[in-house]
């Protein structure tokens, strides 16, 4: 065959129509629900390992797996598993009772004695939970018909609302011990909307509608979630129709293509903040609080992320328990260098401290960190950048060495101040690098406070102290911008989680 | 005999070689900051429960103790747990190994059949205007580094002109009949031409990405070796024999100009393999290197030290059976 020019456009036409008839059509309706998700899924057993604390993938195990107490997209908790729970009146036991009529994917009942052993085993240190601590102050489970109870080693306010948060799952006791944990990553089964299908590590997972589904059938036969790490490329799978819903994307390109596509950006429960250990210049009030009021948060949030963020002057956002709108900590820089200039600091004359964050890790976190250096600037701190890996900052934090200041981002998706100023400000966790002892001394009988009013309103109070002291520096909550084709309803939740539960057809 | 002890002494320092990679590796990871207990503590953990976790995972052991407990597992074909997927690691790399494999060949083929036209082209139509625009392609080619290619391919194929697939390997709602983790290889010995297209399409942008820069290296090294050997008197010779330009240059430079190109070749391919760990991530593509970016995001020691043995492995191996070829090629060492 000779190949002239005419021959070669003629075998590049049929080639590429060949290879596009295996491509996704993009206008046809939605038989498939396809999400580009923005990480990978390691392993599948939601209460051990690393990724039993990671909140990102919170809502790939949510899918499959149900947690003991049902968390609504507003951060509040509503009957699933558990219908009702409560301690006795002297606080000493917790019970809890059992959904009935509820069934593993396996189409085995779903007991309370499987709700008492998951408790159990995570309390287990042998587990190997990262939670145990929690689980741990729960002992002797035990089933009363469709009840369970369980005696209180250790009094934990919080622990019906880590029923919904890390770890916080049910898992089938029978199939487990049948199968062991080896068995249970290679086929892993809930009951919660969806059942496992197929499952390619660092590509995809399949799933299926659970149809049995005790909070009704999913409106999406067939979900596929693509695990599509790289933000350009997630952006280019909605863009094309290769995937329906994706999240996690740049400001510039969400603002972009929600005209063609449909958006949602709601805050969430994470939250951007700057740490400051109590080492060198920051044991000087002035400089403290001179740092905080030089910032201009509002600003920073419209230039920088495009208005999507939340400007916060505690820990707590608006929809934690403990939040309190009265607590402010104005931009004023005039204040700034006033505080500045009773400390002996000035413009020609600045204080000096390193500033550590990372680059990448949160949307323009650097950048971010680069313009709150320049507002420092102008009244009289000069702080110099340090560029980090997340995994740096976790094991300085836990050593008690950042630097004097250090960005970084929390989440707290039950919205508990324990969970968020708790274990951020209290010296003796390994969380914090704020160990002074007048904090602590308010911090410390909080813990176990049983009266709940008396505990928020405690909480209120330390954040209002950390506030006043400058012992932080909370900068914005964060907002999660998704898109959607137009023939599905997204439902976001505050708490990040993207639940294609929540998703119906438009 | 020569070549025997040739043989013995590259296998040793083969064996050598592997061993000075994993006690580097073992001990750089422990001693860089990031450690993996750190990583996946709790707010409110406290001292015991970072002593407890530490414990699990056998962290709370000395180094050298870390890396002879491993070593003896290693001798036994156990390369440990996978701290984030609890899987096996030698299991876990091996399943991806195949891909990154397919991938690189794939790369490896257009990069010779586009650098080949290329520098055919460029000799055939030397002096022209076509030769320049080569050159300049080539510059190009070679100025950008591969990840941007693939951004570009994404917009231009995935996105404007939606042709091939943007991520993974294979189409999800696809049934794999296959009983190894060389899908394209497979679905073409089986037959399974919807598969093998469906693969392919989605192989093609990264591949081709991968591809680019080494297909210009290629290009530049060939089209210079075929201008040199042009000027060689056995080509002026079948010139004169009236022989067609086309034919001399396909024929008789060819032959002779293309054995540097191979050498490179063969060189480049390991450095391939090495290039898929950006393209693999940025395509969402499950082979090894995207394994490896999750594996040292989460401090993942154990899996990070397994794909760096599997690496190393690789390249050494390329060179060993570079050299033993070699060797054997070598009349002095062959007859020796």
């Amino acid at each position: 065959m000779k190949l002239n020019r005419r021959a070669l456009l003629q075998l590049s036409a049929a080639s590429l129509s060949l290879t596009a008839l295996s491509l996704p059509v993009r206008a046809q309706a939605i038989e498939e629900l396809v999400i580009a998700y923005n990480v990978n899924l390691p392993a599948w057993d939601p209460t051990t390992g690393p990724s039993a604390v990671n909140p990102t993938i919170q809502g790939i195990y949510q899918s499959v797996f149900d947690q003991f107490i049902l968390q609504q997209p507003d951060l509040k908790p509503a009957p699933g598993i558990l219908t009702d729970w409560g301690w006795n009146d002297d606080k000493t036991q917790v019970w809890m009772t059992v959904r009935d009529g509820v069934t593993w994917h396996d189409g085995s009942p779903l007991t309370a004695e499987d709700v008492a052993w998951s408790l159990a085993r995570v309390a287990d240190p042998a587990t190997g939970s990262p939670i145990q601590f929690v689980w741990g102050t729960l002992t002797n489970h035990r089933v009363e018909g469709n009840k369970v109870l369980a005696d209180v080693a250790q009094f934990d306010p919080t622990i019906f609302k880590w029923m919904y948060f890390l770890t916080g799952y049910v898992l089938p006791k029978a199939y487990y011990t049948s199968v062991g944990a080896e068995g249970f990553e290679a086929a892993p089964i809930g009951s919660g909307p969806y059942m496992v299908e197929k499952f390619e590590r660092d590509a995809f997972v399949r799933l299926k509608a659970n149809a049995k589904y005790w909070g009704g059938a999913p409106a999406f036969e067939t979900v596929t979630i693509k695990f599509v790490t790289d933000a350009a490329a997630r952006v280019a799978e909605v863009e094309s129709g290769n995937s329906h819903v994706t999240l996690e994307v740049p400001y510039e390109e969400y603002d972009r293509l929600k005209a063609t596509l449909t958006g949602t950006a709601t805050p969430i429960s994470d939250i951007g903040m700057i740490f400051l250990n109590d080492i060198d210049v920051m044991l000087d009030p002035n400089v403290r609080k001179a740092a905080a009021h030089a910032i201009d948060k509002q600003t920073i949030i419209d230039r920088l992320l495009k208005g999507y963020g939340v400007p916060i002057d505690t820990l707590e956002t608006p929809e934690y328990d403990a939040y309190d709108a009265s607590i402010k900590v104005p931009y004023d820089p005039e204040l700034a260098v006033k505080l500045l200039a009773d400390s002996g600091y000035s413009v020609d004359n600045p204080v000096k401290f390193k500033i550590q964050t990372t680059k990448g890790f949160k949307p323009k976190d650097y950048e971010m960190i680069q313009a709150i250096v320049g507002l420092w600037r102008k009244v009289g701190i000069e702080a110099e950048i340090e560029t980090y890996e997340i995994a740096k900052h976790y094991e300085l934090r836990a050593a008690d060495q950042l630097a004097p200041a250090a960005f970084y981002n929390w989440g707290n998706s039950v919205g508990d101040p324990t969970t968020s100023t708790g274990f951020a400000m209290f010296g003796p966790s390994p969380h914090s690098v704020w160990d002074g002892q007048d904090l602590i001394d308010m911090i410390g009988p909080l813990w176990g406070e049983k009266d709940e009013a008396k505990r928020i309103d405690g909480w209120k109070k330390v954040d209002a102290f950390i506030a006043e002291n400058a012992l932080v520096i909370p900068l914005l909550q964060y907002v999660q911008p998704i898109l959607s084709a137009p023939g599905v309803v997204v439902t976001p939740h505050a708490s990040g989680a993207l639940l294609p539960y929540l998703m119906k057809r438009a | 005999m020569l070549f025997l002890q040739s043989v013995t002494l590259r296998l040793c320092t083969t064996f050598i070689t592997l061993f000075g990679v994993a006690l580097i590796v073992f001990f750089v990871i422990r001693v860089v900051p990031g450690n993996p207990i750190a990583m996946m503590l709790p707010p409110g953990a406290t001292e015991a429960d970072v002593a407890r976790l530490t414990a699990l995972y056998g962290l709370d052991k000395s180094i050298p103790q870390q890396f002879l407990i491993w070593l003896s597992g290693v001798m036994q074909g156990d390369f440990g747990n996978s701290i984030t997927t609890k899987q096996p690691v030698l299991q876990l790399v091996l399943s991806r190994l195949p891909a990154t494999l397919e991938l690189s060949v794939m790369a490896l083929c257009i990069a010779i059949v586009i650098g080949g036209t290329m520098a055919l082209t460029g000799t055939r139509l030397r002096g022209s205007k076509t030769e320049a625009a080569i050159d300049i392609g080539n510059g190009m080619a070679l100025s950008v580094p591969d990840f941007l290619w693939g951004l570009i391919l994404i917009l231009t194929f995935g996105v404007l002109m939606p042709v091939f697939h943007i991520s993974g390997r294979v189409t999800p709602s696809l049934a794999l009949p296959f009983s190894t983790n060389f899908y394209l290889t497979e679905a073409a010995l089986r037959l399974r031409f919807d598969l093998w297209l469906d693969i392919a399409a989605h192989m093609f942008m990264p591949a081709l990405a991968l591809a680019i820069p080494l297909a210009a290296i290629i290009g530049q090294l060939l089209k210079q070796s075929l201008k040199e050997t042009m000027h060689l008197d056995y080509v002026t010779l079948a010139r004169t024999k009236g022989y067609s330009e086309t034919h001399v240059i396909l024929h008789e430079a060819l032959p002779n100009a293309i054995l540097p190109t191979l050498t490179l070749v063969g060189v480049q391919f390991t450095f391939l393999i090495g290039g898929t760990v950006i393209i693999e991530r940025l395509f969402s593509y499950e082979g090894l290197g995207n394994m490896a970016i999750d594996a040292v995001i989460n401090r993942d020691l154990p899996l990070i030290q397994g794909i760096v043995i599997l690496f190393a492995v690789i390249f050494t191996g390329v060179n060993l059976l570079v050299d033993l070829t070699y060797a054997a090629l070598n009349p002095r060492l062959r007859h020796a």
